[in-house]
């Protein structure tokens, strides 16, 4: 008899929810199933799924991060104030990327070395980077760089007829792609599984716990920073006020992608559809005109619920099995 | 003799308080399985942990091959060759077989994974045990022998020469060990040097070639397996206790007491899958009932399953003729159950509560949520537990966690005996406490029992299982394996009953 | 003049009671707060100023009470969660709920307003007890079970409001986060009623003692015949009831229900009262004065910064700094390793050894250094 390896079942439920959200879609409302929706899809949710990509590594390695959105407003209101300034905009993603790295690794150490609870670091983090972003500046700029305005609409690819992939979407599409690289072909992406796993295996089979974690923070750091980089794109300006509540969007996409919250099973790949999922929700809902945005939230609430209880039936029925097997 | 694979000499580690190790040498051979045994506390893991650099030591050498090592951590000690395996596999139970077996040391290409090497080689690593398995299926779904093998076959990956296996059989069935037996023959006969940590004396003599015996943190001596009678083995681990115990005389407490031939709790074929095999057990009112056996034996296993902590799943228990089944040690407690578990620290006190709200506890929770104990009888009935009991702190709102380990048991005694129970089962409560609490334990379990209370005493120190006890019930390998009455109670025959009963294989 | 007088006979309480705290846990709340106080007596002009109009007192001491009120409260609920060795995400969004509830009743249903509060407040401790659910029913991590209603708590309050901010001028309604009793503001009584009620839970029934038992020593309490799960669900449920009176609070303060910011990131503050008022996030011993304490010391830290004409946008990154910093110090690790550089070189061992640790990476740090 061939089971199904209990670890691909939540991705695997992954997948049924969004042919399910994007078939019901499309038999609702004849517009929807075209590829112009899908690409717009992409656009509107690249910056949420860069920062999940990252997101994943966090809950992969049995932590959580909350600094996610204030991390993405924090970038976006640094690189609109450096192009105001008439930085290069190169290096001010550059810098972007560095403090958002930077950042990350910081709240790693505080958690590896002083063993705080990821929760309450990242959400100091959160606090700190909301903060500072009004430090740098309390309103919205807009962003009117050459770069932003000329070179960016032609840096897309047309996919279908009247679909233009654009630049973000490429982005969102690319940190997928590195994304399951690094977790699926790097032994720091193993090192990350084990410890979400067994942090104490993981020490006693000698791989490096601590190097491992604060990687995976700063990691996390870089991927939000490059989200912020990503949004300032989309948007087209930078606003320390934006994003507020994006840490829980990011962390729904990644649970309802199939990744365990308590760590150490998940696949990038989910993620993507996590955040797709989530998406066309939106989508359906705009779709429909009648139904109002808060059934987002709800749905979200509940996808995420069914996703934490799955989770635990199949760790529980896990346990009961090495039980029967000793 | 040519120089041994390792040479451990005079090594010696302290913690504060305690010599865990006191000058303990040791020595294998290359293509010898080398038992390490001894009682609770005997420094046999301190010794592991020494020696694969997770605790550093206070003095004495090591020679690996004749060179002085000393590794500082267990990746270190892997690299110079010498891989452990613990008793709880430590691997990863998410990941495939094969990235179990190379993680850490995974072949890269240009730092990209190449997974096809990983696992040609998990496989080559597998069939050096004879083992083949499907390496891409996740760890959890192979059972826990396989797991074991697999945890083995990571230590082997690395060009090991010397293998520590600790307590590896413990979760295993009878073919499963036999399987693994055959397995490490194959390896010693390969040449590798193999400790083999274990409590269960019928494997002991299947397996090893020779046995170091370690007591108190100092090695009571090396033996060849065959040399050693199984009664000797038992009574080195066990030592002769040279205590001043209060002398309670050498009379032995009387049946006198007993006041019913009712039984007040009798089990009947009570067991649990892989923990305990089904027993009879009777206590009855006014009697001190002894379980001895070795670690591992099934002791602490027989109170879990008692207490309501596991459920048993075949056999009757009846309390008071009524039978019952317990699904929490809530149910256990209502039908006047008590017990004081053998970790005092995990099961037993809350570390950062005071002496009176430990006391009252279960008290407090048999009254329920809403009938709170008013504080003043709080303050009576500790007052009078601290009194009776002798505990020994300066008031009774100190912290727990401060008071010396013979006292948090005084007070883990008046939590249940606040309660008022029937039936008191006792998990080594003189563990790790000092002489005098010792005796004074000893003196209130006898009380106990001129008040009819039954007791269910569980103790590894042999002398106190026989002074207490008007009956002793003997477990070992986690089934009972005999019963002595009044008069045949002595520590020799205990020993003899542990070290030679032997229900369903002749002895290796 | 009068000012003066009266400053100083602050000073003069506030001096006895800290003196009368000495070598308590919370003495270090009461102090921080004090610090903080002091601070503004010299470097915030008209801080400490205090006036009496129309029979009630007005300035930013009082201020601070009646705006610490949500903290305070929410602090209450939070402290039982904290100690069971848990943590509720969730009171944000249940007080959005509350406050929604309410306000539908009230405007659109036309409902008085008694009904209203009543039936808001068992809509949160019912919120509260789906907390208490999954986490001891179903066993989830409680920052994952209360993620859930974290999400999806204000979508279900702006269903209930059908996505507008509704406003309403009910006087009972408004009274609650408005009204003055006894010269203060009426959201103190409110406070110190729940703090009474809290006191009752824990002084005159054995939940205090199970709440801690619990937190500290889960395996022990279960042998002791303890039961753990009803004691952790009963938590949440007056987290929930805790949350929603707050959300009452907030609404009535603006006189409106907004379910999209009633609330927002006050489960942070609450959390953070909490921690500052002595109780570890391991659970275990709980601080109940030293929570509402913690809650006082917040919102002066934020009224201070509003004073000081800090932008109320940048104010969170001096909690961040509170937070972190307080942790820091509970933090056994962090005061192992500063005592290592305060200490003589010698003695070092001695605090590390002291307790034999199992977790290897405090062994290993020792480790090199002695080789």
């Amino acid at each position: 008899m061939t089971r199904v390896n209990p670890k691909y079942i939540p991705f695997l439920a992954t997948a049924v929810v969004l042919l399910a959200v994007f078939g019901s879609g499309s038999l609702l409302y004849p517009n929807f199933g075209t590829p112009r929706v899908l690409v717009n899809l992409l656009n509107d949710s690249a910056f949420v799924g860069v920062a999940a990509v990252g997101e994943s590594f966090v809950i992969l390695s049995g932590g959580i991060d909350l600094s996610v959105g204030s991390m993405v407003a924090f970038v976006g209101i640094l690189i609109a104030k450096l192009l105001q300034a008439g930085c290069d905009p190169f290096l001010a993603m550059g810098i972007g990327v560095c403090v958002g790295t930077v950042s990350g690794a910081v709240m790693g150490c505080l958690i590896y070395f002083f063993e705080l609870p990821p929760f309450l670091v990242t959400l100091a983090g959160l606090f700190c980077l909301r903060g500072l972003g009004f430090v740098i500046n309390p309103e919205s700029i807009g962003i009117d760089h050459p770069f932003y305005g000329q070179v960016l609409p032609q840096l897309s690819i047309l996919v279908a007829p009247k679909a233009v992939l654009p630049f973000t979407a490429m982005c969102f599409l690319a940190s997928v792609i590195i994304g399951t690289l690094l977790a699926s072909f790097t032994r720091f992406g193993r090192n990350v599984y084990a410890i979400g796993s067994n942090e104490n295996s993981a020490r006693l089979m000698g791989l490096p716990v601590g190097r491992t974690k604060i990687a995976t923070y700063a990691l996390a750091g870089c991927f939000s920073a490059l989200g912020g980089i990503v949004a300032t794109f989309y948007m087209q300006s930078g606003n320390p006020a934006s994003f507020v509540g994006l840490e829980l969007d990011a962390i729904a996409s990644v649970v309802i992608g199939g990744t365990l919250l308590t760590g150490g099973v998940g696949f990038i790949p989910g993620t993507l559809m996590g955040v797709l999922i989530l998406g066309l929700i939106q989508q359906i809902i705009i779709f429909n005109g009648t139904l109002n945005s808060w059934w987002t939230k709800i749905v979200i609430g509940a996808l995420l619920l069914v996703f934490i209880v799955l989770q635990k039936l199949i760790s529980r029925r896990g346990e009961q099995g090495a039980m029967a097997g000793r | 003799m040519a120089t041994p694979l390792l040479e451990i000499i005079g090594l010696t580690k302290g913690f504060p308080g305690v010599k865990a190790l006191d000058a303990v040498d040791f020595a294998l051979q290359r293509g010898e399985i080398h038992a390490l045994m001894g009682e609770n506390g005997a420094g046999k893991s301190t010794l592991i942990k020494v020696l694969t650099g997770v605790f550093p030591r206070d003095a004495g050498d090591t020679r690996l091959e004749g060179h002085v090592i000393a590794p500082r951590s267990p990746r270190e000690a892997e690299s110079l060759g010498i891989s452990t395996v613990y008793q709880e596999v430590n691997l990863i139970p998410h990941l495939s077989v094969a990235e179990n077996i190379c993680l850490g040391r995974q072949p890269t290409w240009f730092g990209v994974i190449r997974w096809g090497a990983i696992a040609r080689r998990a496989r080559a690593a597998l069939a050096r045990l004879d083992l083949s398995l499907d390496v891409s299926r996740q760890l959890s779904s192979y059972s826990i022998a396989i797991q074991q093998l697999v945890a083995i076959a990571r230590a082997l990956d690395i060009s090991a020469k010397l293998l520590i296996l600790d307590e590896p059989t413990s979760s295993l069935d009878r073919t499963e060990v036999e399987e693994l037996f055959k397995k490490l023959r194959k390896l010693r006969d390969g040449g590798l040097g193999i400790i083999f940590i274990t409590h269960f004396l019928d494997q002991v003599y299947e397996i090893s070639d020779s046995i170091t015996v370690l007591r108190n943190g100092c090695r009571v001596g090396c033996f060849a397996t065959r040399d050693l009678p199984r009664i000797n083995l038992v009574s080195h681990m066990i030592g002769k206790a040279v205590q001043q115990v209060e002398a309670l005389g050498q009379k032995r407490a009387s049946t006198a007491s007993i006041r019913s031939d009712a039984p007040l709790l009798e089990a009947r074929g009570l067991g649990r899958k892989g923990s305990l095999q089904p027993l009879d057990l009777d206590v009855r009112p006014g009697e001190v009932v002894g379980l001895a056996g070795l670690l591992g034996s099934g002791r602490t296993e027989t109170a879990r399953l008692l207490f309501g902590v596991d459920r048993p799943d075949q056999g009757t228990l009846r309390i008071g003729h009524q039978a019952v089944r317990f699904n929490s040690p809530r149910a256990a407690i209502r039908c006047g159950i008590a017990l004081t578990p053998e970790d005092r620290k995990v099961a037993g006190i809350i570390p950062n509560l005071t002496v009176r709200e430990n006391i009252v506890l279960a008290l407090q929770a048999s009254r329920g949520n809403w009938r709170r104990l008013p504080v003043a009888e709080q303050e009576k009935l500790t007052d009078r537990f601290i009194h009776a009991l002798d505990i020994k702190t300066p008031n009774r709102e100190q912290v727990i966690r401060n008071l010396s380990g013979g006292n948090q048991q005084k007070v883990l005694l008046a939590r249940w005996l606040a309660t008022k129970p029937r039936l008191f089962v006792l998990d080594e409560p003189t563990r790790g406490i000092d002489v005098g609490a010792k005796a004074e334990v000893e003196k209130l379990i006898q009380s106990l029992r001129q008040e009819g209370l039954g007791v269910l005493f569980i103790s590894s120190e042999l002398e106190e299982v026989v002074r207490q006890s008007q009956r002793v019930v003997v477990l070992r390998d986690r089934r009972k394996v005999d019963e002595l009455t009044e008069g045949e109670i002595s520590e020799e025959a205990i020993m003899h009953s542990i070290a030679t009963h032997n229900l369903e294989r002749p002895a290796a | 003049m009068i000012d003066w007088i009266i400053d100083l006979l602050f000073w003069i309480v506030f001096g006895t009671i800290l003196f009368f705290l000495r070598g308590k846990r919370i003495f270090w709340t009461v102090g921080a707060l004090g610090l903080l106080l002091l601070f503004n007596q010299f470097f915030t002009p008209g801080f400490f100023h205090i006036q009496l109009l129309d029979g009630h007192l007005y300035g930013s001491r009082i201020d601070v009470l009646n705006q610490g009120a949500k903290v305070m409260l929410l602090s209450l609920g939070m402290v039982f969660v904290i100690a069971t060795g848990g943590v509720d995400l969730s009171v944000g969004a249940v007080m959005a709920i509350a406050a929604a509830v309410s306000s539908r009743l009230l405007v659109t249903e036309h409902q008085p307003a008694g009904v209203a509060i009543a039936v808001a407040l068992v809509v949160s401790i019912l919120a509260g007890a789906w907390n208490g659910m999954l986490v001891a029913g179903f066993e989830i991590q409680p920052i994952v079970a209360t993620l859930v209603l974290m999400v999806a708590g204000r979508g279900v309050a702006q269903l209930i409001t059908e996505g507008q901010i509704i406003n309403f001028l009910d006087p009972t309604m408004v009274y609650l986060g408005n009204g003055h009793l006894f010269a203060l503001p009426f959201t103190l009584t409110l406070v110190l009623l729940m703090l009474l009620l809290a006191f009752f839970l824990v002084r005159r029934t054995a939940l205090g003692l199970f709440i801690e038992s619990v937190g500290d020593n889960d395996e022990a309490s279960r042998y002791s015949g303890i039961n753990a799960r009803q004691v952790k669900f009963l938590v949440y449920a007056f987290s929930g009831l805790c949350a929603g009176l707050a959300g009452l609070v907030a609404c009535s303060n603006i006189k409106s229900a907004d379910a999209n910011n009633i609330g927002l990131y006050l489960e942070l503050d609450a959390i953070l009262a909490v921690v500052v008022g002595g109780t570890s996030l391991q659970g275990g011993r709980f601080y109940l004065i030293g929570a509402v304490v913690g809650g006082l010391f917040i919102q002066t830290l934020t009224t201070t910064l509003y004073a000081r004409n800090v932008s109320s946008d940048i104010s969170p990154v001096p909690k961040a700094l509170v937070i972190i910093a307080v942790c820091l110090f509970q933090s056994e690790s962090f005061r192992a390793r500063l005592s290592r550089f305060v200490r003589p070189p010698g003695r070092i061992l001695k605090p590390l050894g002291s307790r034999p640790s199992q977790n290897l990476s405090t062994v290993t740090p020792h480790d090199s250094r002695e080789s």
